[in-house]
């Protein structure tokens, strides 16, 4: 988890209240369900989701998930920083400073 | 809801991910466009507490992940708070598909309580008497008051206004409406002709013009709005020359359980003869869903005839409602008459003629009530 002392003006992410997101045993995979709806993420994509937890800044997420992958933080930001517009295009998440 | 399909992108993987419970086909209201059977009396024996949790821990084991609560009108049930608490707890997403009539701000803090996720609201129109006419009761200004309720307590809200030729015409003014209420979703589903609603097609039935109109307005509101509302208009199948992905197929993703415990692939199939379908007091949900003749007879492709058989489409569209081709050409296993492929599909042009030749006027719409016959053969 990250210092939050750092980078307090950062915006954090976090999953939209409409929705609820949770790892479904019998998909083996995270799902983000909606009203009427629900989409099965792939493994990146659900382990990006699953650190919107309100705490977390881009930073943080790339961090964790390089770690997690074993790939280089260069190598991760642009890609995590793309779903992550993306999904704030949807409306899967917020981001708070 | 003989719906064109929910929101899935995900399949069950031959499981059900899509569980309807209709708790209870008593309702305040009077629709004439409502989907439960028109032998409304016929199936009083509902499920108890203890029956309605089993199913919702089955189907949730066997990994259905949505859940709806509707009827009838399911506020009528007392003990839906506690099904929804259950079925919060088991890690199911909780929709509640009401009329809004029995809620009260009390009601709608117990369920939030209990961890109900999101309600739909059935709306007829933004008309006070255009929606008596709907509903066959006075119920406007009680369904305003609660919609803004549900927004008050922060629920996510689908406004749903089923649409016909007694509300097309104010198509404008009900978008007005949801946007000022503050629903994040409006869905505006032409009226699909089953049940009630087939009693009363020629009455109901837009014209192609009205039709257009309406989808001409909607294009314009969804650009006015934006993000701020999601506006889904579901095209009546008879224009469509296409038919509706039924339920993503026949026993494929749904799984609906009838006030009386009868379990089905959705909430149209009790009315197409010979099929029995089992009820959850005399088997195994799990045995019902995988086993059971009713929920094989038309899974996958192998029923199909021909034009489906060898139909390119076959896979996106299974071949449209089994429903709608046993209610209009007698045959469940025949392509839904709504494709313009079907050898049938003269049947739906003229219905859609005669609804254009029918002087439609709202005293001459059927209201849904236990004990009704039809005159007609």
């Amino acid at each position: 988890m990250a210092d939050s002392n750092n980078h307090n003006s950062l915006p954090r992410f976090r999953i939209a209240p409409v929705f609820m997101f949770r790892w479904e045993e019998s998909q083996q995979a995270f799902v983000l369900m909606y009203p009427e709806g629900i989409v099965k993420l792939n493994t990146t994509a659900g382990e990006i989701l699953n650190r919107c937890n309100g705490l977390n800044t881009l930073s943080d997420i790339v961090l964790e998930l390089s770690e997690l992958f074993s790939e280089q933080p260069d190598f991760i930001e642009p890609r995590v920083r793309q779903f992550l517009e993306v999904c704030h295009g949807k409306g899967w998440i917020q981001s708070e400073s | 809801m003989a719906k064109a399909g929910s929101n899935l992108n995900l399949d069950g993987q031959g499981n059900p991910v899509w569980l309807l419970l209709e708790l209870t086909y008593r309702c305040p209201l009077k629709c004439a466009f409502c989907s439960n059977p028109t032998d409304l009396a016929a199936h009083p024996d509902e499920l108890t507490t203890a029956e309605w949790k089993s199913v919702i821990r089955d189907a949730r084991d066997m990994g259905a992940m949505q859940i709806g609560f509707s009827g009838g009108e399911p506020t009528l049930r007392k003990d839906l708070e506690e099904l929804v608490a259950e079925a919060n707890a088991l890690g199911y997403y909780t929709n509640l598909i009401t009329s809004g009539i029995g809620l009260t701000r009390k009601r709608l803090e117990d369920l939030k309580q209990a961890g109900l996720r999101h309600i739909q609201l059935g709306f007829q129109s933004s008309n006070p008497e255009t929606a008596h006419w709907l509903a066959g009761v006075d119920c406007y200004d009680k369904k305003l008051r609660i919609a803004r309720e549900i927004k008050d307590l922060g629920f996510p809200m689908v406004l749903n206004v089923p649409i016909s030729s007694l509300n097309i015409h104010q198509v404008p003014e009900i978008i007005a409406l949801a946007a000022d209420i503050g629903v994040e979703y409006l869905e505006l589903a032409n009226v699909q002709y089953y049940n009630w609603a087939l009693v009363n097609r020629d009455q109901l039935m837009p014209t192609r013009e009205a039709l257009a109109m309406a989808e001409a307005q909607v294009a314009d509101a969804r650009k006015q709005l934006g993000d701020r509302m999601t506006i889904f208009f579901v095209i009546p199948d008879y224009y469509e020359g296409r038919p509706k992905a039924c339920m993503n197929g026949w026993g494929s993703i749904h799984l609906t359980i009838a006030p009386d415990g009868m379990v089905l692939p959705c909430s149209q199939a009790r009315t197409l003869p010979g099929l029995h379908f089992p009820n959850v007091r005399d088997h195994d949900l799990g045995w019902i869903w995988h086993q059971s003749e009713s929920f094989n007879r038309y899974r996958g492709d192998d029923w199909m005839k021909e034009p489906c058989r060898s139909c390119t489409e076959k896979e996106h569209d299974f071949g449209g409602c089994r429903c709608q081709a046993m209610l209009l050409t007698g045959d469940a296993a025949n392509a839904d008459p709504a494709c313009s492929k079907s050898p049938h599909h003269h049947l739906v042009r003229e219905a859609v003629a005669r609804a254009g030749a029918t002087r439609q006027d709202h005293r001459m719409l059927i209201a849904r009530d236990a004990g009704w016959h039809p005159t007609e053969g």
